[in-house]
């Protein structure tokens, strides 16, 4: 990166490292911090939606509905995440690639799973084998982001579903009172009123959220762990400009550390947000609502 | 083909090193699956008892040092709270892995640490007693002024105040919350083979074996939901035995002011 990098055995140590810590491999490390970041941004929205939606059937009158919420909620109880992500990986292609296979190839006879193989045909591939390498990598990542959603979608409807179930019934019954169907009461009443409620539980599963980003490794994405490894492992001079011993250790011990301090930022910008909902809420909600949000 | 018999004797303690040697490599049976899934569950409940029974200990003592007025009990206890709690157990799970196998270059000793059954051992060690001592913590802060007020006004102070009184209902508030770290632990612990830490000699545990089958197969649909089908048998075990000491804590109690055991889901980590 700077000029004086062409010849890296010469250097002293300070402009070694800074050579070092510059050349493209570490930029490629850089570029996977910005991945877990857009993951991150695109996975809570659409986790806390699929949350909305879960806790939404949960309380639905209609029978199978709820069975289909309540089982949602229920199904990341007892079994470890991380088998969920695994899990997810391999169903989700396999579903996709499915579908594509009984739409594009409606011919086909042979069975698709013929012993341990999973075989669609070849315009059914996602993605295609002709198509470039960034989408297959794209094409990677947006799996991971569906499974984390997913996999986070049951955990937010579980505190969703406890919010709306917080919610003082007396209001939901003055609302029934000024003659509002069930679901002007449902979107003017309750939904404003829960997020309360449900605050203290939706931090704290950003704070899981964010500490689950390293399992994007276990989905085949290039992320931070991978980098890691990759640049700590012992490099001799014949393959790098820059040779050097075993540092995986100080890789993850730098991963650590960010960890740390994306977890202490979020919790002082969390416990921000809180006060200053709480202050709202103290006039109406009373001394029960500010317990709840301060606890 | 052999039958299912045969299967658990060879395969039911491969996850130990019993037994057949070679992995079944196509043709699976249902039969073979469970039994190796099975087999690995053995690692996971091993990883789990010990560490929660050892960690038990420490945390009580980093609860007790994160109450403390003395800043040179509270401040490490704080900082060891929030350095396990604030990070992913996986970055855990490899820091501890690269940092004992470099210690083991200079001193050879370490080379026990360096293999699952101990290295990973002690980080879900340290790790859990993190977790239970936020959870100790919060307790001990919520204990009633009077229960502590009585115990002063029997003349209890010290050593015999903190183990009759304090630690006592200290241990009943947090069940309920500690039941739900002992699962999440026990959950934890299929991320053992998955960072650094090798499965030597393919012994590995229910997760392990369980993504063996679906790698083979191509097929998820038939190992996790074996896997599925073990973590929820041994968490119901896990409900029922905590349960059981929740009600002996809680015994001198009438029974509507008991606390039940409220399952929440928001301790992943």
């Amino acid at each position: 990166m700077f000029s004086f990098c062409a010849d890296p055995d010469a250097l002293g140590t300070f402009r070694w490292f800074s050579c070092y810590l510059t050349n493209g491999v570490h930029m490629s490390f850089y570029l996977s911090f910005v991945k877990v970041l857009v993951l991150l941004a695109i996975t809570a929205p659409v986790a806390l939606s699929f949350g909305f939606v879960g806790a939404m059937a949960a309380r639905s009158h209609v029978l199978p509905v709820s069975w289909l919420g309540k089982g949602y909620i229920a199904i990341v109880r007892g079994v470890p995440d991380i088998a969920f992500f695994m899990f997810f990986v391999i169903a989700l292609d396999q579903g996709f690639e499915w579908v594509r296979h009984q739409i594009l190839c409606p011919d086909w006879t042979d069975p698709i799973r013929q012993g341990n193989d999973f075989l669609v045909c070849t315009s059914a591939k996602l993605p295609l084998g002709t198509s470039p390498e960034w989408v297959h990598e794209t094409y990677g990542f947006f799996l991971a982001v569906i499974t984390f959603s997913i996999v986070f979608g049951a955990f937010a409807a579980n505190v969703l579903f406890g919010g709306m179930n917080a919610v003082p019934h007396a209001q939901l019954e003055t609302a029934e009172a000024y003659g509002m169907t069930r679901r002007q009461t449902f979107w003017r009443v309750l939904v404003p009123q829960m997020w309360v409620y449900a605050l203290p539980g939706l931090s704290n599963l950003w704070l899981v959220l964010i500490k689950a980003t390293p399992l994007l490794f276990l989905l085949g994405v290039e992320d931070i762990v991978y980098w890691a490894r990759e640049l700590g492992g012992t490099k001799t001079s014949q393959f790098t400009a820059y040779p050097h011993p075993d540092w995986r250790m100080w890789y993850f011990l730098f991963l650590l550390f960010f960890y740390l301090g994306f977890t202490r930022v979020s919790e002082i910008v969390l416990e921000r947000l809180m006060t200053r909902l709480s202050h709202g809420q103290a006039t109406t909600g009373g001394e029960a609502l500010r317990k709840q949000v301060t606890a | 083909m052999k039958s299912c018999v045969q299967t658990i004797q060879d395969y039911g303690l491969r996850s130990l090193g019993v037994g057949e040697r070679r992995l079944p490599t196509s043709d699976f049976t249902l039969c073979e699956q469970f039994t190796l899934i099975g087999s690995g569950m053995l690692w996971n409940i091993y990883f789990g008892v010990l560490a929660l029974i050892t960690g038990f200990f420490l945390a009580t003592a980093l609860a007790v040092g994160k109450s403390s007025k003395n800043r040179l009990f509270r401040k490490p206890a704080e900082w060891f709270i929030f350095l396990f709690r604030g990070s992913p157990l996986f970055i855990q799970f490899f820091f501890a892995y690269f940092l004992f196998l470099s210690l083991k270059k200079t001193y050879p000793m370490f080379d026990a640490f360096t293999s699952a059954w101990l290295g990973a051992l002690i980080v879900l060690f340290l790790n859990t007693s993190a977790y239970s001592a936020e959870i100790f913590y919060g307790a001990l802060r919520s204990i009633p002024k009077g229960d502590v007020e009585a115990a002063d006004a029997y003349g209890l102070s010290g050593w015999a105040r903190f183990r009759r009184v304090i630690w006592p209902t200290m241990l009943r508030l947090a069940w309920p919350a500690y039941t739900n770290e002992a699962i999440f632990l026990f959950q934890a612990t299929t991320l053992v083979f998955f960072s650094a830490f090798p499965a030597w000699r393919q012994e590995g545990d229910a997760l392990y074996y369980a993504s063996y089958f679906a790698d083979k197969t191509f097929n998820p649909f038939i190992p996790y939901p074996i896997l599925a089908f073990y973590f929820i048998l041994f968490t119901l075990f896990i409900v029922w035995g905590f349960g059981r000491i929740n009600t002996r804590l809680n015994r001198h109690l009438p029974q509507t002011q008991r606390k039940k055991l409220r399952l929440r889901l928001n301790l992943a980590r």
